[in-house]
């Protein structure tokens, strides 16, 4: 075991590669420098401080020294400056990370709590009126604007029952109140973030579980443990089950970057000081340090979330060896 | 024809009515501003209401159709085409090539898309057709994948050993025999496809960074929307309603296609 996963860190490394190389070719090769944020815009700043930047950052290089250096730096954990606020780049990352890691974590969570029962339940009851109306809601799930549904959210319980804050992840008032009172006002702020972001995933799980749910119940195993007299709870649940819970997992690992890359817009809605807002605001002030900085982490947790996947199908299905 | 696929295509079909049509459909002109009938709700004058120019919010939402729809098609077309072609010369080259090719296909999905294209973005102005080139150069890799896994299976058969055996040129047997024979599949991906890219657009244009005002696109309309939040439902609820809608209805279409080709 121990052995496959070294052998799976090993083989991360070219991934890893080709991620810094597209991150660089898309900052770089694309119209514009990234010095003139900095510079066009602010009379004050003259050619020749423009040229000190130029080669503070390097730029009067060929790419593929920038490149390298680039890489050195990064191989050190040194993602460069913010160009908003002089902060280091890697520091403002780690700071951010958490909250997004957390929200995403809590979703996953939730999507498998709500989603796999409702796949069983729709595979088992397969053609039924709660299979179908599962369908419409799996479908109204994958094309529900995720902008929109927080909007209608933030409008209704938010504004107009003020039930749950609409912004931030902690009360003004936060730092008077007791260990108890502080996280239950972090969880409040939580619900509709982590409500939103889970919404469109429960489709995909649910849709996907009910599916592989009704492949294995078709399956001659199960015909033979229907024949040998089981009750149909065991079948369904010892025997069905199990094997079609084993997939989900792959799934997860492959939802990542579409729950990192959601982050953007509820963090940008919610007002979340995550990474997906750190990441749209270093795009509104084209601080290209950030946004390079967040494209490899974002790119990594990816890698990191099927790695995580595969080693844990790996070590729950006892057919697959690892030589 | 499946239910799905004739609910689907009702809708896609009423949308692109409305977006070809535009000009004849509106009530109003769409940039006209009126200032005297500011965030006014819906009535026969007005029948989605006015927003806070006083512009006609139904024949901006008609125009609007024009946007989303026209980045949707084109933006997939775009991924269309780099998918097919990438795709189809791993399968069919294999070797170096295929692992090239599928290499840079995984790597390029580690990147959360969204991300991707933020980053994009913020190097180049932001107009209509950067936003259709964008959405397409990041997400054709789904189209490669089938592709490719289609012409892993199909150039082993023996129409495709005749074709060689008469001499036909690689060119000639992928383009006339492969693709069009490993299309199927790819047909789902591409209607399902343009739903997907009716959304990022749709998020783009809510976040500020997609299709600019005062150009209508139904993104930019709820973005406004968002402003007036709790003193003009209209603004939030009719531009949501529209790009779900289609949305689904793309959905229930691609759906309707894949379970017709799994029958058959």
């Amino acid at each position: 075991m121990l052995k496959y996963v070294f052998r799976r860190l090993i083989g991360l490394i070219p991934f890893l590669l080709g991620i810094t190389i597209i991150t660089f070719a898309v900052i770089h090769l694309a119209p514009g420098k990234p010095t003139d944020m900095e510079t066009q815009f602010n009379p004050k700043v003259s050619m020749e401080a423009r040229e000190r930047m130029m080669t503070l950052y390097g730029l009067d290089k060929p790419l593929h020294i920038q490149y390298a250096d680039w890489l050195g730096r990064l191989l050190r954990l040194d993602f460069g400056i913010s160009f908003v606020d002089s902060r280091p780049v890697i520091t403002k990352i780690l700071e951010r990370i958490p909250v997004t890691l957390g929200i995403n974590l809590a979703s996953i969570i939730l999507i498998l709590l709500i989603g796999i029962p409702i796949g069983v339940s729709s595979a088992v009851r397969e053609g039924s009126f709660y299979d179908r109306s599962m369908t419409v809601f799996v479908f109204v799930g994958f094309a529900i604007p995720t902008f929109w549904l927080s909007l209608i959210l933030m409008d209704l319980v938010g504004v107009r029952w003020g039930i749950l804050p609409v912004s931030g992840i902690k009360s003004l008032e936060f730092e008077k109140f007791g260990f108890f009172e502080k996280i239950l006002d972090i969880a409040r702020h939580l619900v509709l973030p982590v409500f939103v972001s889970a919404f469109g995933g429960l489709a995909g799980i649910s849709r996907y579980m009910r599916s592989n749910m009704t492949n294995v119940l078709r399956q001659d195993y199960i015909r033979t443990a229907r024949a040998k007299g089981l009750r149909e709870k065991d079948v369904i649940y010892k025997h069905g089950f199990k094997n079609a819970l084993l997939p989900v997992v792959t799934i997860l690992g492959l939802s990542v970057p579409g729950l990192i890359g959601g982050s953007v817009i509820f963090e940008s809605i919610f007002s979340i000081p995550g990474m997906g807002r750190l990441f749209y605001e270093s795009v509104m002030t084209r601080d290209y340090p950030v946004i390079m900085g967040v494209l490899v982490i974002g790119a990594s947790l990816t890698l990191l979330g099927n790695l995580l996947a595969d080693i844990s199908y790996a070590a729950v299905d006892p057919r697959i060896k690892y030589e | 024809m499946n239910k799905l696929m004739i609910f689907g295509f009702s809708i896609v079909l009423f949308f692109a009515i409305i977006a070809i049509f535009a000009p004849f459909i509106a009530t109003h002109d769409p940039g006209k501003i009126d200032i005297e009938n500011i965030l006014t709700g819906p009535s026969r004058e007005h029948l989605l209401g006015t927003d806070s120019l006083g512009r006609d919010l139904f024949s901006r939402m008609v125009f609007g159709a024009r946007i989303s729809l026209l980045v949707g098609f084109i933006a997939v077309g775009i991924a269309a085409l780099i998918g097919i072609t990438l795709g189809a010369i791993a399968g069919y080259y294999g070797k170096w090539v295929d692992i090239i090719i599928m290499r840079f296909v995984d790597i390029m999905l580690c990147f959360p898309t969204f991300f991707l294209i933020l980053a994009v973005i913020a190097l180049l102005e932001p107009s209509i057709i950067n936003i259709m080139i964008i959405i397409g150069v990041t997400s054709w890799m789904g189209v490669a994948r089938l592709i490719r896994a289609e012409i892993l299976s199909l150039k082993e058969r023996d129409f495709i050993y005749a074709e060689k055996a008469i001499g036909a040129s690689d060119f000639r047997i992928i383009s006339r025999h492969l693709i069009p024979n490993a299309m199927a599949p790819v047909l789902v991906s591409i209607t399902l496809g343009i739903a997907a890219a009716i959304l990022v657009e749709s998020s783009l244009s809510f976040l500020g960074i997609g299709v600019q005002p005062p150009t209508p696109s139904w993104g930019n309309i709820l973005s406004e929307g968002k402003s007036v939040m709790g003193a003009a439902w209209w603004m939030m609820l009719f531009p949501g309603l529209a790009i779900f809608i289609t949305v689904l209805g793309y959905n229930l279409l691609g759906e309707g296609i894949r379970e017709k080709l799994l029958r058959s």
